[in-house]
């Protein structure tokens, strides 16, 4: 292989930011959730997410070339390293909150996946092909619970359409394609994610319609976690996550 | 409303290790419905590669037989040798056994 674009690590990174900050998010409900059975799924689903980025991290350390494993890359950059979408990092909130997120970001994740099992970049397309089968599990799961909360109680169906409202102004930046990785996509390794907006947006439709909730309409839509720009949120989760790493530099199990 | 009324019915599940095997007992979960039971019953059951199939039940649906039951169900069989295979002597020349 000739030199690697150098569009590939970030592009890379922006892949693993989101399932990493967003596993990171996932694993506070760890004897939290409402029920043991809840418990148990969320922490699966946290550790699926978190293993999709020890692989892409894993493999964005060895393009870059300069010493810097998955561990490193994970906990030790700032948050202006980071190139994770905004919506990964917003706090967990309630179990609305939560589900309606995993919908949200599961579906794009999905078809992002999908596109990228016919990556010309052959570990990435590997990759891709196992993330795949988990991230459909995630979206039945948390499609499921939406239209539960949604078409549920009084209560339930506040709760989840004030998660939609609150969450809907952060989709839109999965779907703004990132300028520098247009020689990527044209080669076939990155994805254009402006691509899969339809097909999310029907999916999300039809779900939201079977839930009885509706989409905010004409909302502006916040951006700048691809380009390292991030909410208050993002410091704190990484003070939390970071701290054992760094405190004990090197420190195995 | 007190906090049996408020929560989820209990499901039973069973999972099929292989192709062709039985399905078996692996315990139950709460959920609200089947769908999200088959869910729920993947995540704590199924989780590390122990099935391939899954099947859940309403507890409800199920009738057991009482610890009372034991004597007039179960016991007849002790006395009736010829009930069980043992009784009956395998040939000569039959190896497989």
């Amino acid at each position: 292989m000739s030199s690697p674009h150098p569009a590939l690590v970030p592009a890379l990174l922006r892949i693993a930011d989101d399932r990493l900050i967003l596993g990171h998010r996932t694993s506070e409900w760890c004897g939290h959730a409402p029920i043991l059975e809840e418990d148990i799924a969320l922490a699966n689903i946290a550790l699926d997410l978190i293993g999709q980025a020890n692989l892409v991290l894993q493999y964005a350390g060895t393009v870059e070339g300069a010493g810097r494993d998955e561990d490193t890359l994970a906990f030790f950059r700032e948050a202006i390293e980071f190139r994770n979408a905004l919506l990964c990092e917003l706090p967990k909130g309630d179990f609305g909150v939560t589900i309606v997120r995993h919908f949200f970001h599961g579906l794009y994740s999905v078809l992002q996946w999908d596109a990228l099992t016919r990556s010309t970049d052959q570990t990435l397309s590997g990759i891709a092909a196992k993330a795949l089968k988990e991230s459909r599990y995630h979206v039945r799961h948390a499609g499921e619970w939406v239209i539960r909360l949604g078409d549920g109680t009084e209560e339930s169906h506040r709760r989840a359409q004030e998660a939609v409202d609150a969450l809907w102004p952060y989709t839109g930046e999965l779907f703004m394609q990132p300028a520098d990785e247009a020689e990527l996509v044209g080669a076939g390794v990155a994805t254009d994610v402006s691509l899969l907006e339809p097909s999310w947006r029907t999916q999300v439709d039809e779900v939201m319609r079977r839930a009885t909730l509706r989409v905010p309409d004409g909302v502006w839509m916040q951006r700048g976690g691809r380009d390292g720009r991030h909410t208050e949120h993002l410091g704190h989760l990484l003070a939390e996550m970071q701290i054992v790493a760094r405190s004990h530099p090197g420190a195995q199990w | 409303m007190n906090t049996t009324d408020r929560s989820w019915p209990l499901w039973e599940v069973f999972t099929q290790g292989t192709d062709g095997a039985p399905h078996q007992h692996a315990g139950s979960v709460h959920a609200t419905d089947a769908e999200h039971a088959l869910q729920n019953a993947r995540d704590v059951y199924a989780r590390r590669n122990e099935a391939i199939n899954l099947w859940v039940v309403p507890s409800a649906a199920i009738t057991a037989s009482t610890p009372d039951d034991v004597g007039p169900f179960f016991d007849p069989a002790n006395d009736k040798a010829y009930r069980h295979p043992q009784f009956y002597k395998v040939p000569k020349g039959v190896k497989v056994f």
